[in-house]
């Protein structure tokens, strides 16, 4: 045995190592599933996968692709916080700063920036998969509902990260997204069935709770940055955990080979 | 395939077995109730209570929240602003004096005065006031408007908006910009829609 080897065992032998890794690395069937079982974020996944599952003329692997773009906009986008004050004085400055000053700040945000597009396209191109292939039919058409309310929420977290540069295309485009919420029934002040709760008016309705006032405003970008950085894609990681799960619980679709 | 048909029967059995403890389940539960004769055991009380209180408080808690999302105080102009006395105005007169800082006209009739939004209700652009023409025409698409706001020429599909228009204590006009009254709502019939002289 050579130096590097008993090194080597030494540390695989170490009550650390053994704590973390407990499975050793032996390519068995059995050792398989105990890797996958005992590690928490792979258990969410079924530990045996039948090969027609992966096959990717049929899943297009667009749920995998989607999930990817959704970790690359989290790491890009944890490392565009550091630079980037939601405040009216600030954020345009700090997009441009960022952008063109900081090193490797073009690409950050530009990597952000096409993961956001990639995620919107691979979530619809999934759900069209998802939709040729049948595979929302019963056992499965509760992970449908949860994969329409991922769909929303992907398009909520463009459309608030939309504003946030803070430049005239943002505070317009999402001036005339938002026009929706004053229409919305009952609850917003131009909706209808608006009558039913007396006091509703431009600051106090549906699209006011969104913008914290009656137009886009200081308030409205740091709510939006809240929406954006914080609450959304948190929502986002428990159903996308529902998500997965729901796969391995009722099985993967797809043709027997 | 015995053994899938072994692992069909346990599940079968599994599931009879669970119809079966949860049917015990209720009859217990309905024997103790029954032996209550309808009072609420010490259990009941207290664990409505407990549950009530704090359904209130999540409720209310709700609320608080929703409140705190609309500020007190916003930073935007008013939306109401004070545009002199009536005598200011002349008689069958548009004035135009506020279109380009406050974008209203303030029409002064024999019987009393109103204030139109100086924005096209076609796609928003401002008209204009043509004295010779006695019309409102809007350079963007061509819409006109008559002195009273109704539409009758171009793309605008309803009348332009008045605007809320009162008195204040000194005596000059008060006109809200917040507060519209559309024709095609009957809202021009509306007290503040028109201010009787």
């Amino acid at each position: 045995m050579s130096k590097w080897e008993e090194l080597k065992q030494q540390i695989v032998d170490s009550p650390v190592w053994q704590s973390i890794f407990r499975h050793g690395y032996d390519d068995t069937p059995r050792n398989r599933v105990l890797m996958v079982s005992g590690n928490v974020f792979l258990h969410l996944h079924p530990s045996k996968v039948r090969r027609h599952a992966t096959r990717l003329r049929f899943t297009w692997c667009m749920g995998g692709i989607t999930f990817l773009m959704f970790l690359v906009t989290t790491v890009t986008g944890v490392y565009l916080m550091f630079y980037y004050r939601p405040t009216a004085e600030y954020a345009y400055a700090d997009m441009k700063y960022l952008e063109f000053d900081m090193p490797f700040g073009m690409l950050m945000r530009n990597m952000h920036r096409w993961a956001a597009h990639g995620m919107v396209i691979a979530v619809w191109l999934h759900m069209f998969r998802v939709f040729l292939t049948g595979s929302y039919k019963p056992p499965r058409e509760f992970n449908w509902v949860v994969g329409v309310l991922l769909l929303v929420l992907t398009l909520l977290l463009s459309f608030t990260g939309y504003l946030l540069p803070w430049d005239q295309l943002s505070i317009w485009a999402v001036t005339v997204g938002s026009n929706m919420g004053r229409a919305t029934p009952v609850l917003g002040h131009e909706g209808p069935g608006h009558e039913l709760i007396p006091g509703l008016n431009n600051v106090y309705d549906a699209r006011a709770f969104l913008f914290g006032g009656g137009e886009i405003g200081p308030h409205t970008l740091l709510r939006f940055y809240i929406l954006h950085c914080i609450f959304i894609p948190l929502v986002t990681s428990i159903f996308l955990a529902v998500h997965f799960w729901r796969i391995r619980r009722d099985g993967f679709s797809g043709p027997a080979l | 395939m015995a053994k899938g048909e072994a692992r069909v029967a346990e599940k079968l059995a599994v599931a009879e077995q669970r119809v079966v403890e949860q049917r015990l389940q209720r009859e217990k539960v309905a024997r103790d109730r029954a032996a209550l004769g309808g009072l609420w055991s010490r259990r009941d009380v207290f664990g409505r209570f407990g549950w009530g209180v704090f359904a209130a408080f999540s409720g209310i808690s709700l609320l608080a929240a929703v409140r705190s999302a609309f500020p007190r105080i916003l930073f935007t102009p008013p939306t109401a602003f004070k545009a002199g006395p009536v005598s200011d105005f002349t008689v069958g007169e548009v004035n135009t004096k506020f279109q380009k800082d406050q974008r209203v006209w303030i029409v002064r009739e024999d019987e009393g005065v109103y204030a139109l939004f100086a924005k096209c209700t076609h796609l928003g652009c401002t008209p204009r006031w043509l004295t010779a023409e006695n019309k409102f025409k809007c350079p963007c698409h061509g819409s006109g408007f008559y002195k009273t706001g109704i539409n009758f020429e171009g793309p605008a599909p309803r009348p332009l908006e008045r605007l809320r228009i009162t008195k204040a204590e000194d005596g000059q006009l008060v006109i809200d910009k917040g507060v519209k009254y559309l024709f095609e709502k009957g809202e021009w019939d509306k007290p503040g829609a028109y201010l009787k002289v």
